[in-house]
């Protein structure tokens, strides 16, 4: 997948659009039906499954039969208008509807290779957690040290053993390209940094306790361009390691940073393809006006 | 708009900024009217009481000669029923308050037991001293001591703990609570290590507004029979020996700064009067010390925690 880097390389706008789709985007070039969504990217394993997945508020069904695969160690995006249910969508990944009374999940969603269904009430949400990590809209730092933020998911997962917890911290911030900026003051307060790395600290906190899936919910909405910049640019690095589902509102960021997309809208999965087939080519007309600004 | 336009535009701001005099006039106006009257009434009080603050003022034994009077007792009886007070208080508001704030589900007996909470902090004092000499003094046994008065007081403040404990955590924002889970944390160590330590400085500066209403209360006190006249001090909590603590303090009768204070104004002679301004006078010192600390908790201990 070169072409991801030859995108955020390249001009933000219509450019990002003109770049030439790879071999494998080729077989993906049809709907968005289950048994073709299937084929989509053959030869990449699939990390997870949504299947047949509805989503209740109360009595308000907010999402409607949903299936999609996300790939293993790629970028999955979701975009979509407001109040499509893509954040709906992809909260549910770590259960944090459960946080809240009223809500209620129809359908799977089952991790691989072990195919635990996650939505399963006999699922902990807190196991889910544990191996899902989330970035939030607003970078959400805990009042407490830059060092103490990302030993606190080794520290509630029983690790004591101080000199482990100083290597896992300093990889998970060289993971989150913020070591070089901190490493002399890992004790200072999480909130005394600018937006921008106050959101790599947010990363370096899941990153530290290796989660399988990444789960960045509109993560630059709150950031500068430059801010920005190298949030997308760690995302594209982290995606060799884990597997990443991203919502984003900004189109130029999707087609920046994905390989894979998902349209989303009023609740329904639209369309789900290759970055560049959704991007080029899409199939549905809703999509292409959505993409091409003509709506939403 | 025309130029000549203006001196009417002008005009009309004139006015405007009349009113807007107007206001501020008034706002001042009510504002002083209650500043002054507190500072009248606290300087009433220093001038008539100070030539009594002397060092043996602290150190003397209520006194049938209002020159040898002091305060001795009452200060020593305030203390140590704000110890009882803020020791059965502070651990029950803190968890009751983290309970309903955290734990509890959210159904028809919750809201009533919070609509129950917010009542409680206004039932009149002597209420809670009624029940107290019930249930404290007769019932349970604790006598006509620094232990009924501490816990009736305890009583009387527990809403107050309850509703700052919920106001504080209700403050923390939901996407920090979010990080937390988000990490897969369990409820508990979400409250211990997040909600208890940023809503900390909250629920001190509550416990101490509730203390220092509680350390100027006398209706419940004297309903439960606080002594007005007391010439010895209870036994000391800390000892010298093993096991250098005792609770004997507990059960010892006891008066407390209001009572002594009522104890002299209620004397015909002129020098107890003194007396009483004098020991008034420190009791809204004490009072306004515990203020200024919980001012500074709030800037001191809540400038690490933002979000």
């Amino acid at each position: 997948m070169v072409s991801v880097a030859t995108m955020r390389m390249s001009e933000q706008t219509a450019a990002d659009t003109q770049v030439q789709p790879d071999a494998a985007a080729g077989a993906a070039r049809s709907l968005n039906s289950p048994e073709t969504t299937a084929r989509i990217g053959s030869g990449v394993p699939v990390k997870a499954s949504v299947e047949n997945f509805s989503f209740y508020y109360g009595d308000f069904k907010a999402l409607k039969s949903i299936s999609m695969p996300v790939h293993e160690k790629r970028v999955t995006a979701l975009i979509g208008p407001s109040g499509c249910g893509k954040s709906t969508l992809l909260r549910t990944f770590n259960r944090m509807h459960d946080l809240y009374p009223g809500n209620r999940y129809e359908g799977t969603i089952r991790l691989h290779p072990d195919n635990t269904n996650l939505l399963d009430p006999a699922v902990d949400p807190i196991e889910v957690r544990m191996r899902i990590g989330m970035v939030f809209q607003k970078p959400n730092p805990f009042p407490k040290s830059i060092y103490e933020n990302v030993a606190y998911g080794l520290r509630i997962r029983g690790e004591r053993n101080r000199s482990a917890i100083d290597d896992q911290v300093r990889e998970a911030l060289r993971g989150a390209a913020l070591w070089s900026e901190v490493e002399h003051r890992l004790h200072d307060p999480a909130t005394a940094l600018s937006g921008g790395q106050q959101q790599r600290l947010c990363i370096a906190r899941c990153l530290a306790t290796q989660p399988e899936v990444l789960l960045f919910d509109e993560p630059t909405s709150a950031l500068d361009p430059i801010a920005t910049a190298s949030i997308e640019e760690l995302i594209h690095e982290l995606r060799d390691k884990v597997t990443i589902l991203i919502v984003t509102h900004n189109m130029q960021q999707a087609a920046r940073v994905s390989d894979y997309t998902a349209y989303m809208y009023l609740g329904e999965l639209m369309e789900f393809g290759e970055t560049n087939q959704i991007f080029v080519n899409p199939t549905r007309k809703e999509t292409e006006d959505y993409i091409t600004g003509r709506f939403g | 708009m025309k130029a000549e336009d203006i001196p009417l535009i002008r005009k009309i701001i004139r006015r405007n900024k009349r009113l807007e005099l107007l206001f501020a006039v008034a706002g001042l106006v009510a504002l002083l009217i209650g500043v002054l009257t507190f500072v009248a009434l606290f300087a009433q009080m220093a001038f008539a009481g100070w030539e009594r603050i002397t060092p043996e003022f602290f150190t003397n034994f209520p006194s049938r000669r209002a020159a040898q009077a002091g305060i001795l007792s009452a200060w020593v009886g305030s203390l140590l029923v704000m110890l009882v007070t803020a020791v059965s208080a502070v651990p029950l508001g803190v968890a009751s308050g983290i309970y309903l704030e955290e734990y509890a589900p959210k159904n028809l007996l919750t809201d009533i037991i919070e609509i129950n909470v917010t009542n409680l902090a206004g039932v009149p004092s002597i209420v809670y001293g009624l029940l107290a000499l019930g249930v404290f003094v007769y019932t349970f046994g604790f006598g006509q001591s620094i232990l009924s008065a501490g816990l009736t007081l305890g009583l009387l403040i527990l809403p107050v703990v309850i509703v700052a404990t919920r106001e504080s955590i209700r403050s923390i924002p939901l996407h920090i609570r979010e990080a937390a889970y988000g990490l897969g944390a369990t409820r508990w160590q979400v409250t211990r290590d997040h909600i208890v330590p940023y809503s900390l400085p909250g629920i001190m500066t509550g416990v101490i507004i509730g203390m220092s209403r509680a350390i100027g209360e006398t209706a419940p006190i004297i309903t439960i029979g606080a002594l007005t006249f007391i010439a010895f001090l209870p036994e000391s909590p800390v000892g010298p020996e093993f096991p250098w603590v005792n609770f004997e303090w507990l059960t010892s009768g006891f008066t407390v700064m209001p009572i002594q204070m009522f104890n002299w104004t209620s004397r015909p002679e002129e020098a107890f009067q003194q007396n009483a301004a004098a020991a008034g006078f420190i009791l809204v010192l004490m009072t306004l010390a515990m203020n200024a600390v919980s001012i500074w908790i709030r800037y001191h201990v809540r400038k690490d925690i933002k979000w």
